[in-house]
């Protein structure tokens, strides 16, 4: 079957759009943004969700399917925090919950309640940069650069973990974050400077 | 390195747009919010090929927040889908490969059937599982091992012949084996996005994963019947693209036309699963290998067949027989090219494309022959080394590959290499050395670059160009601080918008020469006027000509007496211009440059173990050299040479699509299933550069190095793992099964 048998081009297109456009218009949603301490309205707004993001407490009312990811993208512009897969397998989502590393694709926002998340954007004070960020940037422990938050916020629970006694010790506890530009080596390199510090972190 | 051989100046050396990669604030495609913003979500076929007889989209489209479904019965005729020419408007191009959306036809399992538009994301995923779509099914064909064997399901062939054919047979010591490649998909970690948003009636905005700004742009242009000018693509940021961003896939043409239709901005973000078969992927590939010397090891003959899988809806092909032509001397050569189309999508270019596949194939080639030969693998190929492409005759402008195998012999330990393979094992583990070699043309094409220096003292570029990792800002911003002998932390290179002067895709290794070159000239040419203003309004030079002075350290200085210089900053605010603005041209090669023939090299070593109970594959050590030039950002380089060893890492030993050939599904489309590289498995690389500035290439002397770093890998690990068992795979990815050990007696 064919879609349009009659057209004209671009106009075609243009006038047809148009008018099925208006027909779908919707009012322009509540915007999204959020406020410290303050109910957030979002569109369709199901579940009361108290959860501490960075040292702010936020009160908010989501749809009780968006993942502790979608959460932070979608919602409340945390966008540091990758998304690249949605299964739990590539660490590019990884947060810190109650200081433990967690991948948030497969958390459901609302299993949070009351807990204190700390993301990419909440690991320095945002005037300087956190010693395992540093660390990362003066190793090039990056390309892209799209897997790098998970990577450092698994890098930081790798040392505060103990687990950053050897190169081996770091890749193993490390495996959990995929890095497809391949910038590995450089990666444990900025893991080792840092836990050889001995600095808590 | 705080300076290299060639007097580059500037003062740290991490990339210039690092901060923001680190610290999160970097912002990628799906990370643009626009207000009223609407989620998109593909549902895709069940089924490999066939046709939809009805799709029911009632409840569905009942879901709460679901504001649209679109599919074949109520897309909006878009201008670039008429296949009909006289029909077609004069500006409209016809869009390539399927057209999304658009008609009943399935052409393989996954594609888009109908695309659900939401108020949310959690809401348009919802509703995915409710569009029913009714099938005519038809028979398919997705198993190349079998389709390939019919003559008849075959394309072309491509052929090229010099000398005798088949001459490899002639001689004394010859090869001839079989070599087969799967299915690999670049899984950049950035899922494909576009936002979409039309500002007026006929003009978008797009954020779009792409490695062309000006690409895309052309394409949604030539598509949507726009002039260029009311399209603007963004791609600030490029979460990795390996190749699979070199084109507009379904996504940018499905974003387009929701927005449109429901007027408002739609954000399209495909999923991992959808990333296996919406955007592209190294093609399956078999391939067949004669190769014979003389007793001396001189080649006199090879012959190299392949056959790669298209889709049925377009031919994708690459250089996969290329590097036979040319990488060495060999009086006969024949070659043979021919596509398999199967009811899959469409593969594209995957990082070192065709010339990684060939040289598979080739190189281990000539690792099975220095055995023949009884000689050295490494003597074998300096034996056939050549300073002039055999193909088109032309000397190459430089070729270093001698170095780069004197570097990796000392470091990787060539000489505790066996010549008999399976001669050392320790604790259990058979011990072997490999090595092969990697090539990929060395390009220059034309670029245009804005260059504004203020009076401030700050310098700003700009060119459409995108950087998908390998740091084209940082290199730019180096060669920029180079010309004018000024601080790097003074300059900014802005990339990623399609509203720049134009520039290239990236890709095919040849951003840094390309827009190098330009940002090259770009500082020459803004030299030249600076000096012209010194002589006209700077009272110390009235008298001077502008070839007596030159450009540096933020100033105009004599020639002759370097006591006598002018500020740039100063002499602006003296001629009262508040900036110098212009915008430069730079074309491809020169007539000179086109005497030659140029190419980057690369030569891979491995120093690797198999378990001699299990066949467990432990890659220990790596060394990996590449010849490209005078190396531009040390640092980033470097970091790509390493990429490419873990991309190879991949290639050789765990990447693989699986088909269900009685579906035709791919069924492992996840990382947790498709086995990219992780941590663990790398191994300790060197990286080394001849850095030597191939002055015969371009005005910066630069050539690229995104694919020689994997060209060549995958057989550096086949030629140890032989070396370490005396089995020889042929067949990707090397497994344990393949080698055989499950029999093996402890």
């Amino acid at each position: 079957m064919k879609p349009c048998n009659q057209h004209d081009g671009r106009r075609g297109f243009l006038k047809k759009s148009a008018s099925i456009a208006a027909l779908y218009f919707t009012p322009a949603m509540l915007v999204k943004t959020f406020a410290m301490d303050a109910i957030v309205p979002l569109p369709i707004a199901k579940e009361k969700l108290a959860i501490t993001i960075n040292g702010k407490l936020m009160n908010l009312e989501i749809d009780a399917r968006t993942t502790l990811l979608n959460l932070l993208r979608e919602d409340l512009s945390y966008t540091g925090t990758k998304k690249g897969c949605e299964m739990g397998q590539c660490g590019a989502c990884t947060i810190h919950i109650n200081g433990k590393r967690t991948k948030s694709c497969i958390q459901l926002a609302l299993s949070n309640q009351n807990n204190k998340i700390t993301t990419i954007e909440g690991l320095s004070d945002g005037l300087s940069l956190h010693p395992m960020q540093a660390a990362f940037l003066k190793n090039d422990a990056f390309q892209c650069g799209y897997c790098t938050s998970g990577q450092i916020m698994s890098a930081v629970a790798c040392v505060r973990e103990g687990n950053a006694k050897s190169r081996k010790s770091i890749q193993t506890y490390m495996d959990t974050n995929i890095c497809r530009c391949g910038a590995y080596q450089n990666i444990v390199d900025a893991i080792e400077e840092v836990a050889k510090t001995g600095a808590k972190i | 390195m705080k300076s290299n051989n060639y007097n580059t100046i500037f003062l740290e050396d991490e990339r210039v747009d690092g901060a923001d990669k680190v610290n999160g604030k970097a912002k990628y495609t799906a990370e643009h919010n626009l207000p009223n913003l609407a989620y998109a979500v593909f549902v895709t076929s069940t089924i490999a090929k066939g046709t939809i007889k009805s799709i029911d989209t009632s409840k569905a489209l009942a879901m709460p927040g679901v504001l649209d479904i679109i599919y074949y019965g109520n897309c909006p005729l878009v201008p670039g889908y008429i296949s009909n020419a006289a029909e077609r408007p004069k500006n409209v191009f016809e869009w390539r490969g399927y057209k999304v959306l658009y008609d009943n036809k399935v052409r393989f399992f996954g594609q888009p059937i109908a695309l659900i538009v939401a108020d949310t994301f959690e809401n348009a995923n919802a509703a995915i599982r409710f569009v029913k779509a009714d099938y005519e099914v038809e028979k398919f064909e997705t198993n190349f091992d079998k389709a390939r064997l019919d003559p008849a399901n075959l394309k072309g062939p491509i052929i090229y012949k010099r000398g005798t054919e088949k001459k490899f047979k002639e001689t004394n010591f010859f090869v001839e084996a079989e070599y087969n490649i799967p299915i690999e998909v670049h899984n950049a970690m950035e899922l494909f996005a576009t936002i979409a948003h039309w500002e007026t009636e006929d003009k978008v905005t797009l954020y779009d994963k792409t490695q062309g700004p000006k690409s895309t742009q052309s394409t949604v242009a030539k598509t949507f019947g726009l002039p260029d000018k009311n399209v603007r693509v963004i791609a600030e940021n490029v979460g990795g693209g390996f190749g699979s961003g070199l084109r507009s896939w379904p996504n940018v043409p499905a974003a387009c036309i929701a927005a449109k239709k429901l007027n408002r901005p739609v954000k399209l973000v495909l999923t991992r699963p959808q990333m296996f078969t919406l955007v592209g992927y190294r093609p399956q590939s078999w391939q067949k290998i004669g190769l014979g010397a003389d007793a001396a090891g001189n080649f006199i003959g090879i012959s190299h067949e392949a056959i790669s899988n298209t889709s049925r809806y377009e031919d994708f092909r690459e250089g996969i027989v290329d590097v036979s032509k040319f990488l060495y001397a060999s009086e006969n050569v024949d070659t043979k090219y021919q596509l398999l189309p199967l009811d899959l999508s469409t593969p594209i270019w995957m990082r070192g494309p065709g010339e990684a596949t060939g040289c598979f194939a080739l190189e281990s080639a000539i690792d099975e022959l220095s055995y023949k030969l009884k000689m050295d693998p490494i003597q074998l190929r300096i034996k056939n080394f050549t300073t002039v492409n055999p193909e088109n005759k032309l000397p190459f402008s430089d070729i270093n590959l001698k170095d780069c195998y004197a570097y990796g012999v000392e470091k990787i330990g060539w000489k505790n290499r066996p010549s008999i393979p399976g001669a050392i094992k320790e604790n259990g583990w058979l011990i072997g050395y490999g090595m092969a070699v990697g090539v990929f043309g060395a390009g220059k094409g034309s670029a245009s670059v804005r260059i504004v220096l203020s009076n401030d003292g700050k310098l700003l570029l700009e060119c459409a160009v995108s950087d998908m990792g390998p740091g084209t800002m940082t290199s730019m911003s180096i060669i920029a601080a180079d010309a004018m002998q000024m601080p790097i932390q003074k300059i900014k290179f802005k990339l990623g918008d399609s509203d720049l002067p134009p520039g290239p895709s990236q890709g095919g290794s040849g951003t840094t020469s390309t827009v190098g070159s330009a940002v090259d000239l770009a500082c020459k040419t803004l030299q030249q006027k600076i000096k012209e203003l010194a002589v006209q309004y700077a009272p110390a030079f009235s008298t001077t000509t502008a070839d007596a002075l030159e450009v540096k350290n933020e100033m105009v200085i004599l020639k002759t007496d370097a006591n006598t210089k002018i500020d740039i900053s100063a002499l602006l605010k003296l001629a009262n211009q508040e900036k110098i603005d212009l915008i430069i041209n730079s074309n491809g090669k020169n007539a000179e440059q086109l005497k030659y023939t140029s190419n980057s090299f690369s030569a891979h070593f491995v120093k690797l173990a198999v378990n001699a109970k299990d066949g467990t594959i432990k890659v220990l050590n790596v060394v990996t050299t590449g010849d490209a030039g005078k190396i531009i950002s040390p640092k980033t380089a470097r970091s790509q040479m390493l990429g490419g060893v873990v991309g190879g890492i991949g290639m050789a030993l765990t990447e693989k699509v699986d088909i269900d050939q009685s579906t035709g599904q791919i069924i492992n489309a996840s990382f947790g299933a498709y086995h990219v590289p992780l941590h663990s498995q790398i191994p300790p690389t060197d990286v080394w550069f001849v850095n030597k500035p191939d002055i015969h290439m371009n005005e910066i002397g630069a050539k690229g190095i995104g694919e020689i770093a994997l060209i060549g890998f995958a057989a550096a690990i086949a030629n140890a793992v032989y070396n370490a068992t005396g089995k020889r795979v042929r067949d990707l990815p090397i497994t344990p099964e393949k080698l055989g050990f499950k029999t093996a007696k402890a």
